[in-house]
């Protein structure tokens, strides 16, 4: 099965920032997101890292145009959504859901956990009472009926993500947005929602998007990977190829920064420990964005922007000088 | 046996809310041996932070605090801030998660680093300032000469977090608290802060606590482990044996929780953890627990040798041999 349920194609973002004194009256501009195009299957994940500041966020968001794209397409099953009027986008929102990372922030504290799952239901217009689709959402997502009337501070921070799945849920959505679902939690808990995720796919066939910093995370989750530094997606393909055989410096610098749990695998292995930070996205570097930080730099890396190319273990890498 | 800097016995921390008492540290043993990085780790409200801040004297007077912590062969419980206040920065130091809430905005660096110098030793203007240019360079900021004359605001995190480290080490400390310091920060820049710990132990045999929820952390860096839950101390080992054969069914739920390559599914731990105003009887894990009996509902476990770890189950000897799924 091989259909495409989201495509997006040439995704760019930017915000204008002012500045008032000081700096003059120049307008400058942070470019979030640059030119990402990706695309996701039905029932598929794809997993998005990068740090902070790298535009995965803005771009998960601008997916939902829940923030306007400066430009490029986005296709919902076969549909393009920068053409919809508000309505009509509005009607399709039912399609796409988000969760968001912080479940303390998410749910209205004044809102029985009932009524916020059912919110959705009566913004979209769904007639009928909905009692019964509730206890349905709460049983799916491994809670119980009687907690419908109660309120989200009664809940544990695992709970309540529940909660927010359970709400996502709602109105049968094709594609989720799970916009770092669990780094606020535990470890312990955190592993019982992964499993969620992984039930619910199965058992209804919901696409994710699930953007993460943490790479051990996605690594269980995803099936394809996407890697995004200062805006752009530096390499992009199946979660085994990425992860075994990055090609990109930056891919391979991101694994080898992130600790195993195994302390003599850890101990063992040789790690590239990137220099400095993440450059600001006010003024990128010309060229590659990576080569500030990177080993293999060259001049060509500042004067030629790397476009994603074809590599022989199957993924896309924007390099000049790719590993192998 | 290295000599012991740091040792807390049956440490006990309460604190007094309008809704009733929170026992956040109820019996805490630990031993930090000279040079050596222990890495200390618990989910939240395992009382792994409230352990060392209790330890440091530096919880406010809500806090009701009990048992022994002796440092370097003084007693610490029920001196006076007076006497803390000498000892800490000088033979030990913390550092936490928020650099920039660490650092005060209106000073620029090189002084803030000065003022910890001058606190504890008799320098001038000028060698607190020479010697804050070379605890920057030792931490690894470049060009540290320009650097030090420049205000928080003007460094990223990652080097803010640099900056805390100087001032933490300024006076070489025989022990260094790290509270969470890389969990602000991306993982590339965790990596270049876990190294610079890392060197500070070795270079001036500093023993170093590292407190983190992440596994994979102490795994890159720690020495031993201890490992807390709800408020107390429930295994203690080697890093090699603690990874490899733990006894504690709490240890081996957490790391049976997390993501692998090519584990299948994840083993969650069921359950929540306790709430700590009415902690469960006996072992407080019991409730979590696949193992556990009804011996549990009332003997609060010790802290006993089992293989070669210390682990504080009543029924470890009883438990089927565990291995990590790879």
């Amino acid at each position: 099965m091989s259909d495409v349920l989201l495509r997006v194609t040439n995704l760019v973002k930017n915000f204008d920032v002012r500045r008032t004194k000081n700096s003059g009256a120049k307008k400058r501009t942070v470019q979030a997101v640059t030119n990402v195009s990706f695309s996701i299957e039905r029932g598929q994940t794809l997993g998005l890292v990068g740090e902070s500041g790298s535009g995965k966020t803005t771009l998960g968001r601008c997916v939902l145009r829940l923030i306007e794209p400066t430009s490029g397409q986005v296709e919902f099953d076969g549909r393009d959504l920068g053409l919809m009027k508000f309505e009509e986008l509005r009607w399709l929102r039912r399609k796409m859901q988000i969760v968001f990372q912080d479940p303390f922030a998410s749910l209205d504290p004044k809102m029985t956990v009932g009524a916020s799952i059912a919110e959705p239901l009566i913004v979209q217009g769904v007639p009928g009472s909905h009692s019964d689709k509730i206890i349905e959402l709460l049983e799916l997502v491994g809670l119980s009926a009687d907690h419908a009337s109660r309120f989200p501070h009664e809940f544990s921070g695992g709970q309540r993500q529940r909660i927010g799945i359970a709400r996502a849920l709602a109105l049968n959505p094709a594609l989720i947005i799970l916009d770092e679902p669990v780094s606020a939690l535990d470890v312990s808990i955190q592993a019982g929602i992964l499993n969620l995720f992984e039930d619910l796919q199965m058992k209804l066939g919901i696409s994710y998007l699930f953007i993460a910093h943490d790479l051990s995370v996605v690594r269980h989750v995803a099936d394809r990977i996407a890697v995004m530094y200062l805006g752009k997606i530096v390499e992009i393909g199946d979660q085994e190829t990425v992860f075994e055989n990055p090609t990109h410096p930056y891919t391979k610098a991101l694994l080898s920064a992130v600790p195993l749990t195994d302390p003599k695998a850890e101990r063992a292995r040789t790690r590239v420990i990137l220099e400095g930070e993440v450059p600001s996205p006010i003024n990128p570097p010309s060229g590659c964005r990576f080569r500030t930080r990177c080993w293999k730099a060259q001049d060509i890396c500042s004067q030629e922007e790397p476009m994603l190319t074809i590599r022989p273990s199957g993924q896309l890498s924007a390099c000049h000088f790719p590993e192998s | 046996m290295a000599d012991k800097i740091l040792q807390i016995r049956n440490l006990q921390v309460t604190f007094d809310t309008p809704f009733g008492q929170v026992f956040a540290v109820r019996g805490v043993d630990l031993d930090v041996e000279a040079g050596e990085l222990l890495g200390v780790v618990g989910e939240s409200g395992s009382g792994k932070s409230v352990t060392f801040l209790a330890a440091m004297g530096l919880l406010s007077s809500r806090a009701r605090v009990s048992g022994s912590v002796v440092l370097a062969g003084e007693e610490l419980i029920g001196k006076s801030s007076r006497q803390l206040r000498s000892v800490r920065g000088r033979i030990m130091s913390m550092i936490f998660q928020d650099p920039l809430s660490a650092l005060n905005p209106v000073h620029r660096v090189g002084k803030q680093i000065g003022e910890m110098l001058q606190a504890h030793q008799n320098l001038t203007n000028k060698q607190a300032a020479a010697r804050a240019v070379e605890l920057l360079d030792i931490v690894g900021i470049p060009q540290p000469d320009q650097r030090s004359s420049q205000y928080p605001h003007e460094f990223s995190g990652g080097m803010r977090q640099r900056v805390v480290i100087a001032i933490a080490i300024a006076n070489n400390p025989k022990l260094l608290i790290a509270d969470e310091p890389t969990t602000a920060l991306d993982v590339t820049v965790q990596a270049q802060i876990l190294e610079v710990i890392k060197r500070v132990q070795q270079q001036f045999g500093t023993a170093v606590v590292l407190i983190t929820h992440d596994l994979g952390v102490i795994a890159r860096v720690a020495d031993r482990v201890d490992v807390m839950y709800a408020g107390r101390n429930v295994e203690q080992g080697s890093i090699e044996s603690l990874y490899d054969h733990p006894s504690h069914p709490y240890t081996r739920g957490l790391l049976a929780s997390i993501p692998q390559p090519g584990k299948g599914r994840l083993t969650p731990i069921r359950g929540f953890p306790p709430n700590m105003m009415d902690p469960p009887s006996g072992c407080a894990f019991r409730t979590r627990c696949d193992f556990a009996d009804s011996t549990c509902e009332i003997e609060i476990p010790e802290l006993r040798t089992f293989s070669d770890l210390q682990t504080a189950c009543l029924r470890a000897q009883l438990l089927p041999s565990f291995r990590m799924k790879q």
